[in-house]
């Protein structure tokens, strides 16, 4: 912290060095805490415990740093003076943020989670480059030479959190449907985000070489350029791991907000979340069989793929059920498997889910859930979801430790599952060839819940609705767990 | 190099390291609370922002030291609330319902 070591201590006792010796130790133990709270995240047993200890460090640090200040202010430093309406611009504001923050947390469906971690994330970008604003602007106003271990840090700030701002809120409203969700391009925007692109790596060497307002401003412009042309052009199936990846670059934009001010606490925090984030984004490109670079050219999705040819979507070989067929293979089988996708979470359906499954259970049916990596619109958002419906988590099963088991099973039921059960995913030349799918097709009946015969986000058609073995139960998936259940609970009474 | 940059680095990649330790140890079960925890993680740019905020002395400081601290608070609270929500509702099994008796 630039102004506490350098112009405070020089000015005031030694008093204040003892504070900051105790806020700094404090800021230590809350970075320990960051990290065993996410090493205890290993397990959903231990998990809770590890966010609450995160929070706990996270409170420590911050009501740490008000005392600091509340004392500083006292001692009277000269280098800068603490106005009243700091204090209420900076209480106000996080009075605000906090109440905003809270209420969203508080009232978000599960469903839809992805896009309120985008809009948290975009926050913190959003802050992360304001804090680099100001201290830049604290520091021209004051006159002071501006080394490139300021300017540069600086320059990469504002560069990754603003990108992180305007690209997470498209991400977010892309997620929400307020943006659409097709890639979108645009006459010239390749060129545009190029040129962005240059203008902010441009702004940043303009800025080391002669501080000042103008290149911090160019900066910030071609950045925030920059993240919405960048989400734009990129399909909504693709858009969880923009925001994994746009999580791992506000982790790097609050670390370098740590070089600008000098402050442990933010470089630590903010390179734990770079990894976490980069790590994230390695897993969910692996899952679904693409390099992050792919992902990011965009393209990819709804509509862009091409006219899908072959088995048409509108009839064709397609054998369609009623509700009672389905709850008769269900009731008289031995071992089905769920395979839940993201039309059951839209339908908000995940509670009927859970509750056919424990029917089903208590009648002597062993049940599980097939969980692939992207199932829903995260990795990991599925489970969530299964859990709010209090399904125990270790039925859900997977991907790797479930498709050996699709062999030996009699139904296999597909809620709202699209692309991640298309066979054609095991042969080469089509959208989504090599990504790891369910192995549904080998279970010896299939029934396909789903809405319509419409296409899921990758825009193919899926051969596993022509299988002979498959059954398409055409329905919302609420109201058709809802109807299985009843008929299904009718033959158990 | 001045000594204190160094220091910074040294903590930066350290603290890269560990993070890629842990957090390869998660499954995937566990991906969506994990991404939310470690977004509510660099929400301690708030302690960023309330020490460069303070230094605010007019009118256009004072407009970015509020955003800067609304929008840190925002992921600070809403992300540690938002992960404690998912995570309550992890269990093994229902203590409600567990699916005895009713044959």
């Amino acid at each position: 912290m630039h102004f506490a070591e350098s112009d405070l201590v020089s000015t005031a006792t030694a008093n204040l060095s003892l504070t900051w010796t105790i806020v700094s130790l404090i800021y230590l133990a809350a970075a320990a805490g960051f990290v065993m709270g996410l090493h205890l995240m290993r397990s959903p047993k231990t998990a809770r415990k590890g966010n609450l200890l995160s929070a706990f460090g996270m409170a420590c640090a911050v009501i740490a740093t008000v005392v600091m200040l509340y004392l500083g202010k006292d001692i009277g430093d000269v280098a800068f003076h603490v106005t009243g309406w700091a204090w209420i611009a900076i209480g106000s504001g996080a009075l605000v943020g906090g109440l905003a923050g809270l209420i969203s947390a508080r009232k978000v469906q599960m469903t839809d989670m992805p896009q309120l971690v985008s809009i948290f994330n975009a926050v913190g970008g959003g802050a992360a480059a304001l804090v680099a604003v100001v201290d830049f602007m604290t520091r021209i106003r004051a006159n002071e030479a501006i080394s490139l271990q300021v300017s540069i840090p600086v320059g990469l700030d504002i560069l990754i959190g603003t990108v992180t701002f305007s690209g997470s809120i498209i991400a977010a409203g892309k997620l929400q449907g307020i943006v659409s969700g097709a890639p979108i391009t645009f006459f010239g925007s390749r060129i545009l985000l190029l040129l962005s692109a240059v203008g902010g790596i441009g702004g940043i060497v303009w800025l080391a070489a002669s501080p000042g307002y103008l290149p911090l401003i160019v900066v910030a412009v071609a950045a925030f350029a920059f993240g919405i042309l960048m989400v734009l052009p990129i399909g909504g199936a693709d858009m969880p791991v923009v925001v994994s990846l746009l999580n791992a670059f506000t982790g790097l934009a609050v670390g370098m907000a740590g070089f600008v001010v000098d402050n442990t606490i933010l470089i630590v925090a903010g390179a734990l979340v770079g990894a976490s984030g980069s790590i994230l984004t390695k897993l969910m490109a692996d899952a679904m069989n693409r390099s992050i670079m792919s992902i990011m050219v965009g393209g990819y999705g709804t509509g862009d793929s091409g006219a899908p040819t072959g088995p048409d979507a509108s009839g064709g070989a397609v054998h369609v059920i009623g509700a009672e067929d389905v709850a008769i293979q269900l009731a008289y089988a031995n071992t089905v498997i769920i395979v839940p996708g993201y039309g059951l979470a839209a339908a908000q359906a995940q509670r009927e889910c859970g509750e056919l499954g424990k029917l089903l259970e208590a009648h002597g049916v062993t049940v599980s859930y097939a969980i692939h990596p992207v199932a829903g619109r995260m990795p990991g958002h599925m489970n969530v979801l299964l859990a709010e419906a209090d399904v125990p988590y270790p039925l859900l099963k997977e991907m790797d430790e479930i498709n050996g088991e699709f062999d030996s099973c009699d139904v296999a039921l597909v809620i709202g599952a699209n692309d991640v059960t298309n066979p054609a995913a095991r042969r080469p030349g089509n959208a989504i060839s090599g990504m790891p799918i369910l192995n549904v097709d080998h279970a010896r009946s299939i029934v396909v819940m789903k809405r319509s015969l419409g296409h899921g986000y990758a825009g193919l058609d899926n051969e596993l609705y022509t299988d002979p073995k498959t059954g398409m139960f055409l329905s919302d998936a609420k109201k058709g767990l809802s109807e299985l259940l009843q008929v299904i609970g009718g033959y158990f009474q | 190099m001045n000594p204190e940059l160094l220091t910074s680095l040294s903590f930066f990649i350290l603290a890269l390291l560990v993070g890629f330790e842990v957090i390869s140890k998660i499954p995937a079960t566990l991906h969506t609370p994990m991404m939310s925890g470690a977004n509510s993680i660099h929400g301690v740019i708030l302690v960023g922002a309330l020490l460069l905020g303070i230094t605010a002395d007019n009118t256009i400081a004072y407009i970015l030291a509020f955003f800067a601290a609304a929008f840190a608070a925002m992921n600070v609270v809403g992300g540690y609330v938002v992960t404690d929500r998912m995570l309550g509702m992890f269990r093994t099994r229902p203590d409600s319902s567990e699916g005895k008796g009713s044959k």
